[in-house]
């Protein structure tokens, strides 16, 4: 009988894959209470690694082409594709979901993805517009990325809502720090494989596991923090969120639906530019 | 030429030194203008600016059915505007055509107007279409028959097609004729010149050359003295005596027609040059229909009743 | 008299009839308040009183949010939107007649002068309505799905810098998009908002739709903390922007957010120079300074500063400051004694901090609060004046190199309100327009406004957008 090779989950900081700085695991078991894993109980220190890396990754990726964009995110989902059955073999175990539905979540979650990344070079003509003012201007505004968003990602079913949440963020040339869910964060580091695989620049997505309360606490009082996607909060950590991120007026935003042009406008802001014309 | 800005006359120093003016933004130009457009100007301001409006008036007459008559009666207008009132001043010139410049002169000589230059429009005007010895001749005729003012048009076609170093010899040649015995105020026909940038180019050419003042039209050629062409001039020449210490004159001729619009054209002489330019030897309008306006209007403050026309005379 | 200084030319004050006392706007009626009590406002350039307002407590405010209540159950949200658009055009056209009536009322309550109420202020607030009209019954186009929802109530808290404008860019998007509204005006600016009151009675506006509450920055706190309120939309400043985002976060209400700036100026050295040095005065003088994009950082190539410098010293020694009432007045009152308190707090921590104090030679008048014209030079990223909101007629000179120092210097600020670039060159124009994080960007113009162009900022500046579609989105519920 052979022995498999358990995998060590680890962070994902700037296109690495450290261990947290604190040193510090913790233990999730699988549905039926099994040891699963000892991912890493990320520190305050390695959010703000991660906010330097996101922030220092947002001027390239924010002003690579949307085409370009396009095609990386795309790359992601040729990757994605190539690990369904590790992403199957995780949701069954974290989830207790059966393989077929499980399978259907991972289909699912790369259509999705694939339908962000043909949103890339679309959003702007949507979101944007020219204005008829009145004078002697030529007036138009066009949806630009926040910045650094966090991303709190809900639970069930895990894989297809980090990628609800994360390729619209990244879709629209924000960078991302994704902090996984505490008891099922097994989808978001495989995703980070596939992310650290394919063309995606390093810093423009980071990922996190450790303890949401923390973390809640920690990004939200971050001041590099542009914008927050709280959809996987509980009712009071988002009021926790909501008021810390106050202090520098955090976009904090839930959803409710998987696919909308709204998830990627609300992590946009919006450039409104005068020029005078006349001769 | 003024040696302190350019190189030598070359074409290619003209281009050079042109080419570091600042570019105008033709809407900020125009809002800068509009914004000067609504000052309310009232009462006493308003009495002095009437007064100072009719010592600026190039009263002109350029028709080709102009007689010695018209030209006579123009003058004593000019001497006396307004008969009835003596403190009415006199208007700053009176401006015709090369033949009838003798006339004029004569006029205003016998008329109690031997103060009041008269200003010959020449050098092919309006459309300074002619050979440079035509132009000299031209000139050379109004100064011998008595013109102490020469309004000479630009060769557009030549600025245009950026025969910069052609229009300059040409204003040069003019002012040598010119000499201490004729003041030379350079039309630009701006209006042919469609932009800002190139009235500011112009002016600037028109400077360097050796103008007196810079006048913005012929009045054959629409539009004429617009607020944003004679705001850019006045610039020009603000900016020219801060570099040179020469004061250059500024006219707008053609359009304007009512004391408002006189009085817009001052406010922006004061706000843009500065008040040192509120005086006829630094700015004239050119105009005919102007002056009956700025009568009826000091009529009207002097009165507190509006004025019928029928109390101003025609010519 | 040998040179040409133009005599007073006053609007009359006679033109509008200022009432000695008014009452609470709450159900399509004037009340009383709850308790009596009143607080007055004056003109700030002679600090005479104008008139005494009512002072609204909980109590009043309770009424208020229910009549809003109330109006959108019952009527307002029921109402097909062309109909609602019908009314918001009706309110254009009646703020266009009174239109001279708004603006001397204006000028005497917040100080700004004529030219400005009676050129900008008022014809803006009117073509807001008349923007905003149209779109009431195409909600459906808004980008917000096919059946987009109004909030409810929305609580809309306004400054005074400019009152009658900025309950414009509040009221006509609520109502379009089939919201109502409880409005409260700033503390010593109340009168153009109580007019406006009166134009809703005119227009025949369902009781309840648009609803006034005069007071301060507690009536403002019982406004958003109300229970019956689901929208707050809030311009003022980014400190109490920060305490509203704070007090909803444990609440279901959204909000809007149009806060502070520190707008960056840069003109490279290729620029109209005469219409850059229209620009920064237009930038920083417009309305004494008192604006949230005003460009108060000047960013100037280092090549042309001597000469932009002289220029625009030259241009600032023409201003006029005096009576706001005088249509030549080009600079007026600043609003209160706390805020003339403020620009001279900051402004002398300029002269402290090492910066060089410039004004022109201007006499001020005696009584009202007044601050001359005046430019830094010498200044450094950390000074307080280069990074504080000063809200008043005091602008900062910085120099720059090259583009890249430029956009860096603006953008090293916690705000993102506004931008200016000045340049004849379109490529490094719309280079550092993309660069600039600010919301609202003037290439070779300034303080540019219109109801159709989305205004708002980045960073901390706010949230959201007003004006345009995107101002919209602020007032609907998405249906997806």
């Amino acid at each position: 009988m052979r022995i498999d090779v358990m995998k060590t989950y680890k962070l994902f900081i700037n296109g690495n894959f450290p261990r947290s700085e604190s040193g510090r695991v913790y233990e999730i078991l699988d549905s039926k209470g099994k040891f699963l894993a000892n991912p890493c109980n990320g520190s305050r220190k390695d959010l703000r690694e991660s906010v330097v890396a996101a922030r220092n990754a947002h001027n390239g990726w924010s002003s690579a082409t949307a085409f370009n964009r396009g095609q990386v995110l795309y790359r992601v989902a040729e990757i994605m594709q190539g690990r369904i059955d590790q992403f199957v073999a995780e949701i069954v175990a974290q989830e207790g979901a059966t393989p077929a539905s499980a399978k259907i979540q991972v289909q699912s979650a790369i259509d999705t993805w694939v339908w962000y990344a043909g949103w890339c070079d679309k959003i702007d003509s949507i979101s944007g517009s020219t204005n008829p003012v009145s004078g002697p201007f030529y007036n138009f505004s066009i949806p630009e990325s926040l910045g650094v968003v966090a991303i709190f990602a809900d639970s069930k079913p895990s894989l297809l809502n980090l990628v609800s949440a994360l390729a619209p963020v990244i879709a629209t040339g924000n960078t991302a720090i994704l902090i996984a869910s505490e008891k099922q964060p097994l989808c978001a580091i495989t995703l980070a494989e596939c992310l650290a695989t394919s063309d995606v620049p390093a810093g423009v997505v980071n990922v996190l596991t450790g303890s949401i309360d923390q973390f809640v606490t920690w990004v939200g009082s971050h001041m590099e923090i542009d914008g927050v996607d709280a959809t996987g909060l509980s009712k009071k950590d988002l009021v926790e969120i909501k008021e810390l991120g106050s202090e520098n007026l955090k976009r904090v935003h839930s959803f409710n639906e998987a696919k909308s042009t709204k998830r990627m406008a609300s992590f946009m802001e919006t450039k409104t530019v005068w020029h005078t014309v006349g001769i | 030429m003024n040696s302190t800005l350019l190189a030598d006359k070359s074409e290619a120093s003209l281009k050079r030194f042109l080419s570091t003016l600042s570019p105008v933004d033709q809407v900020g130009a125009t809002s800068r203008v509009e914004a000067l457009a609504t000052r309310s100007i009232k009462t006493s301001s308003k009495n002095w600016a009437i007064d100072l409006a009719i010592r600026m008036v190039d009263l002109t007459t350029l028709e080709g059915a102009d007689t010695p008559e018209k030209v006579r009666a123009l003058c004593a207008k000019g001497v006396y505007p307004d008969p009835t009132d003596l403190t009415v001043p006199s208007v700053g010139a009176i401006c015709v055509y090369n033949d009838m410049v003798k006339i004029a002169r004569t006029a205003l000589d016998a008329g109690g107007g031997k103060d009041i230059p008269v200003a010959a429009v020449a050098t092919a005007f309006p459309s300074g279409r002619a050979s440079i010895e035509v132009k000299i001749q031209d000139t050379k005729d109004a100064i011998a028959n008595g013109a102490s003012e020469i309004d000479m048009v630009i060769d557009r076609g030549a600025f245009l097609s950026g025969k910069l170093g052609l229009v300059f010899e040409q204003i040069e040649i003019i002012k040598g004729l010119c000499g201490d015995n004729a003041h030379l105020k350079v039309i630009l026909e701006t209006g042919e010149l469609v932009t800002l940038d190139n009235v500011r180019r112009a002016s600037y050419l028109a400077m360097l050359a050796g103008a007196d003042f810079i006048k913005t039209s012929t009045g054959k050629v629409a539009p004429a003295a617009t607020a944003p062409v004679v705001y850019v001039m006045l610039e020009a020449v603000r900016d020219f005596y801060k570099m040179t210490g020469t004061k250059i004159g500024v006219k707008p001729a053609g359009g304007i027609r009512t004391t408002k619009d006189a009085i817009k054209q001052l406010v922006l002489v004061n706000e843009v040059a500065g008040p040192e330019w509120l005086d006829p030897s630094l700015f004239r309008i050119g105009a005919s229909a102007l002056l009956n306006d700025l009568l009826m209007q000091r009529m009207k403050m002097r009165d507190g009743h509006y004025a019928s026309p029928n109390y101003v005379t025609l010519d | 008299m040998n040179t040409f200084e133009y005599a007073p030319a006053p609007e009359s004050a006679a033109l509008v009839d200022i009432k000695s006392q008014y009452g609470l706007f709450i159900n399509g009626k004037f009340v009383a308040p709850k308790a009596g009590k009143t607080f007055t406002t004056i003109n700030p350039a002679n600090e005479e009183v104008l008139a005494k307002i009512a002072y609204a407590e909980l109590a009043d405010v309770n009424l208020a949010v229910t009549a809003a209540r109330n109006a959108f159950t019952k009527t307002w949200s029921k109402m097909p939107g062309a109909e609602r658009g019908k009314y918001l055009f009706r309110i254009a056209r009646i703020l266009q007649e009174r239109s001279r009536e708004f603006a001397v009322l204006e000028t005497l309550d917040n100080g700004k002068p004529i030219r400005e109420t009676r050129d900008t202020d008022i014809p803006l607030a009117a073509a807001h309505f008349f923007y905003h009209a149209g779109w009431a019954d195409k909600l459906s186009y808004a980008g917000q799905g096919d059946n987009p929802k109004p909030y409810g109530v929305a609580a809309q808290i306004i400054p005074w810098n400019f009152p009658m404008l900025m309950l414009a860019w509040k009221i006509a998007p609520a109502l379009a998009t089939g919201n109502t509204v409880v409005l409260k005006p700033a503390e010593t600016t109340p009168l153009t908002a109580l007019l406006f009151a009166e134009v809703c009675q005119q227009a025949g506006l369902p009781a309840g739709v648009v609803n006034i509450v005069t007071g301060d920055g507690a009536t403002g706190s019982h406004l958003v903390n109300h229970p019956g309120v689901d929208k707050v939309a809030f311009t003022g400043s980014t400190g109490v922007g920060k305490a509203i985002a704070k007090a909803i976060a444990g609440t279901k209400k959204s909000a809007t957010l149009e806060l502070g700036g520190k707008g960056a100026n840069i003109v490279y050295d290729d620029a109209p120079i005469d219409e850059a040095v229209e620009g920064i005065v237009s930038g920083i003088f417009f309305n004494q300074g008192q604006v949230c994009c005003a460009g108060s950082r000047l960013l100037v190539q280092e090549n042309i500063e001597d000469e932009l410098l002289e220029k625009l010293k030259k241009r600032i020694s023409l201003i006029r400051v005096g009576n706001p009432m005088d249509k030549n007045t080009d600079l007026g009152a600043i609003n209160s004694s706390a805020q003339l308190a403020r620009i001279k707090e900051l402004a002398d921590s300029g002269d402290i901090e090492g910066a060089q104090r410039w004004s022109p030679n201007c006499v001020l008048p005696s009584s009202g609060f007044w601050y001359p014209p005046t430019i830094f030079t010498g200044v450094s990223q950390s000074h307080r004046i280069a990074r504080e909101e000063i809200f008043g007629p005091v602008l900062s000179v910085l120099t720059f190199r090259t583009p890249g120092e430029a956009i860096e210097k603006a953008n090293n600020s916690p705000y993102g309100l506004s931008a200016g670039i000045w340049s004849d060159k379109g490529s490094r124009i719309l280079w550092t327009a993309k660069k600039l994080r600010a919301g609202v960007i003037w290439a070779n113009t300034f303080n540019k406004f219109d109801p159709a162009s989305p205004f708002g900022g980045y960073k901390e500046s706010g949230w959201g957008r007003e004006g345009g579609r995107h101002g919209l989105a602020g007032y609907l519920k998405g249906d997806n």
